[in-house]
């Protein structure tokens, strides 16, 4: 067992861990473990942009990016905190540009921005140029200059370094003891404070665009220890995944025009979403290809539509719709318009399905996406350790593993990678702030250490007979079948009861590598643990909301229901697996609810 | 269809030397090479040891040999090489295990060229201004995802690992050439150390390993115009 000591330590080197590392790191000492190196992390696979009112090729103001937000997440989104994000977006937006970033310009030099879903001009409703990119790498450039940044600033890496328990006396954090994966020793992190950046745990699902890595283990640790995780229920489907491999197709495709067809040629946003149409937030979009397929309108009687950016295509919606660029031209793309802006997914299409999305529609279908849940912070990043409000000391949380909440019920395109750097930076600041002046709380290094060298050797040396692979994907084609975009009281029970079975076949589980250098085994084996247990908070919390809102759409309960359910829920889990459902009001500020028509 | 994928294999807790081993999946044509190792892993021998994440080509963790040539495993399918797959881990870079190899002397040359922004004037308020000609100098060589394909398949770098190599290169071009940075003197003094950008012999293997299709070559040949001119 080896020691470390730092004032901050960050689990996670994804945009949030980053930005929170730059920030911590000027004041004190501050190192970031991470279980990829920070750039495989999955802020890279982010495409269209990032959300700001910067108002560079029209009118916008955050406070319109603010209404739009909370309108959708289907008004379950904490006002206060939606404000704050919008409001800094426009700041921080800019000071990316400082660090280097190298966005694309508009013709005057200034940052490029696009239409994206659920973004408006709020005064004629119509999508408004609001999301700031690089081609269709945003993420990938946002993730890049960050570790760029850190680069330049020495912050402290301990790389390929799995984080595998916190360090908890009471409700109050004093590290993280982790695996270092390479050579398979265990480390304990003594500090002052922790955040945790995990990121999300799309893997729940067998058809996602998350990364494999995406395991949600910070955020299951945090339940273990018997912390809440918030609004599980609301977990976002993407609408256009590339049909059966979940691959994003950036939302920046309609964006820049693109139409969604269905199996007989109709274009069938607008009897969904009549005045944005296929920019409409991504709940109302997924469900609509759902219901399509269900109607049997998928292509090719096949559960998936097609997106379609061809420019034939394209521009004749664009005539048909009359919709004209801020200098009151009609809009019109070319192949090559194609190629330059949506560079990536040209490229992915191409490689996995072989479409040349410059003259041929795009298969897709949705894809689980983003966890508007998790673990519960203020607009500071201090974590909730209860439905009271009462602050676990020490622990933080930022980005896609946290839930502010600026997301609530529906997450809006381009408001993650704002989240990230928005509550990185604030999380950072905090941090630095709340170590100043204050000891290192005494730990029993040892005795963390030795609890999770139990727990492991009991894995490696487990003689079971159930496979990993085979109990993750009946729970991830469980999840899809039962919890999905759309799910009802009688599947969602049946789920929950078939994730306590894969639990109970879980511990007697099999690993083959019994070795300690990069025992991938051994740490895929854990990882599939902490899916598990965030399915089953997932399926409860989705069980007990008697109500259809954002992503959460009940078939037996359709109708959003703000008299008894504009409320958070908190899930609680205890060693036997049973979970516990508290509530907390919905913070709001001046944004009403009302009903939600796109 | 059936795939054999013949693996080399290496645990240096049981083994001394590298040796292969094959496998033989069932697998849809248009699966990956990385989803035959996923297969193989779960259900075959869960001691096969790779590193992956995204599974779509963007995050750079499964850089691997596959059938002699340098290629992310998740952006190969096996319709496109066949159904007999040769996988070896990447050349010039100690191996960890099996198709892992150890990256910091790879991420050392990398942080060796300043790879980040430097520019001392006052903070604008609002966005520094870049002409859209300006951004474009520079497009190509911002789709880096260190994945270090092109590195490890350098006859130059092969012959001697301290050459800082053309990912790191490519990473220096990326500032070199943005003209809103002000550290090009400091980066093109690194570069004409002897273990710099004349070790380069223009021989093509990164171009054609890149698996974000930069152009390579041409990027490292710019910069060495730069050296001598001093002058972008």
């Amino acid at each position: 067992m080896k020691i470390h000591r730092h004032d901050v330590v960050i689990v996670g080197g994804g945009g949030a861990g980053l930005m929170a590392a730059l920030y911590a790191g000027k004041e004190v000492d501050t190192a970031v473990i991470s279980k990829l190196y920070p750039t495989r992390s999955h802020t890279g696979a982010a495409q269209g942009g990032i959300g700001a009112a910067l108002g560079n090729l029209e009118n916008d103001s955050w406070e319109w990016h603010a209404f739009d937000t909370v309108k959708g997440s289907d008004y379950l989104a904490d006002q206060d905190a939606v404000e704050t994000m919008c409001k800094e977006a426009v700041d921080v937006v800019f000071e990316l540009e400082h660090m280097g970033l190298p966005f694309d310009r508009t013709p005057e030099g200034k940052i490029s921005q696009r239409r994206f879903g659920g973004h408006t001009n709020n005064e004629t409703k119509q999508p408004v140029l609001r999301a700031c990119n690089a081609a269709d790498r945003t993420g990938h450039m946002i993730l890049q200059t960050l570790y760029q940044q850190c680069i330049k600033h020495n912050v402290n890496f301990f790389d390929e370094f799995q984080m595998v328990d916190l360090i908890m006396e009471g409700a109050e954090c004093r590290g993280v003891v982790a695996y270092e994966i390479a050579g398979g020793e265990i480390h304990v992190f003594h500090a002052k404070a922790v955040m945790l950046a995990i990121g999300g745990w799309g893997p729940v699902w067998n058809i996602t665009s998350n990364a494999h890595t995406l395991t949600g283990d910070g955020a299951a640790v945090t339940l273990r220890h018997g912390l809440p995780l918030q609004d599980m229920e609301f977990f976002q489907f993407h609408p256009t995944g590339l049909a059966k491999l979940g691959i994003l197709i950036t939302e920046a495709v309609r964006g820049e025009g693109g139409v969604l067809i269905n199996g007989k040629g109709e274009r069938f946003m607008p009897k969904y979403a009549p005045t944005v149409k296929e920019l409409a937030s991504r709940d109302v979009v997924s469900r609509a290809i759902y219901l399509e397929v269900r109607a049997g309108n998928g292509v090719d009687g096949k559960d998936y539509v097609h997106l379609d950016i061809t420019p034939p295509v394209v521009n004749k919606f664009f005539k048909e719709d009359d919709s004209r660029t801020p200098n009151g031209e009609l809009r019109h793309i070319d192949a090559e318009f194609v190629q330059t802006k949506l560079e990536d997914i040209t490229d992915f299409c191409k490689t996995y399905v072989g479409v040349d999305p410059t003259i041929q529609p795009i298969p897709v279908q949705p894809t689980a996406h983003y966890a508007m849940g998790g673990i519960p912070t203020d607009i500071d990043t201090r974590v909730y350790a209860s439905e009271n409000n009462e602050v676990a000391a020490g622990l933080y949380a930022a980005g896609e593993c946290a839930c502010v909440s600026v997301h609530g019920g529906n997450r809006l395109g381009t408001n993650s990678l704002l989240d990230i750097v928005v509550f990185g930076r604030r999380g950072g600041k905090t941090m630095a702030q709340d170590v100043k002046g204050k000891d290192f709380a005494p730990i029993d290094a040892e005795k963390a250490a030795a609890a999770v060298v139990t727990r492991f050797e009991a894995l490696r040396n487990s003689a079971g007979t159930e496979s990993v692979s085979a109990i993750k994907e009946e729970m991830q084609l469980l999840m899809t079948d039962k919890v999905s975009v759309f799910r009802e009281k009688a599947g969602i029970a049946a789920a929950v009861k078939q994730l306590r079975d894969l639990k109970r076949r879980y511990r007697n589980i099999k690993i083959e590598d019994k070795g300690k250098l990069f025992n991938t085994d051994l740490l895929e084996a854990w990882q599939l643990g902490n899916l598990l247990d965030l399915a089953l908070v997932t399926a409860e919390s989705a069980l007990a909301r008697q109500e259809s809102r954002g992503a959460h759409a009940r078939e037996d309960f359709k109708k959003r229901d703000d008299q008894n359910w504009l409320k958070h829920t908190l899930a609680y889990k205890d060693d036997e697996d049973h979970v516990t459902l508290k509530y907390k009001p919905v913070t709001i500020t001046g944004y009403q609810p009302k009903e939600r028509v796109y | 269809m059936q795939v054999t994928l013949k693996v080399q294999r290496l645990n240096p807790e049981t083994n001394s030397i590298p040796y292969w081993q094959e496998y033989t999946i069932e697998a849809e044509p248009t699966d990956r090479v990385l989803d035959g190792l996923i297969k193989i892993k779960g259900e075959q021998d869960g001691t096969l040891t790779f590193r992956s994440s995204c599974a779509h080509g963007i995050c750079g963790s499964d850089a691997m040999r596959i059938n002699g040539q340098n290629r992310l495993a998740c952006k190969v399918l096996f319709k496109d090489i066949g159904s007999n797959v040769t996988v070896e881990p990447i050349t010039g870079l100690p191996v960890v295990k099996d198709l892992v190899v150890d990256m910091e002397p790879f991420m050392e040359h990398y942080r060796s060229v300043l790879p980040f922004f430097i520019n001392d004037d006052p903070i604008p308020t609002q966005e520094r201004l870049q002409s859209q000609a300006d951004r474009a100098r520079f497009d190509d060589t911002t789709k880096c995802i260190l994945c270090a394909c092109c590195t490890t398949s350098c006859p130059s770098f092969w012959a001697n690992g301290e050459y800082v190599g053309p990912a790191a290169i490519v990473q220096a071009h990326r500032f070199i050439f943005d003209s809103r940075d002000q550290g090009t003197d400091q980066r093109l003094d690194i570069l004409s150390d002897p273990e710099g950008v004349w070790r380069c012999r223009t021989i093509f293997n990164c171009t054609n390993a890149c698996p974000r299709e930069i152009e390579v070559t041409k990027a490292i040949g710019e910069v060495k115009k730069a050296m001598l001119y001093r002058k972008i």
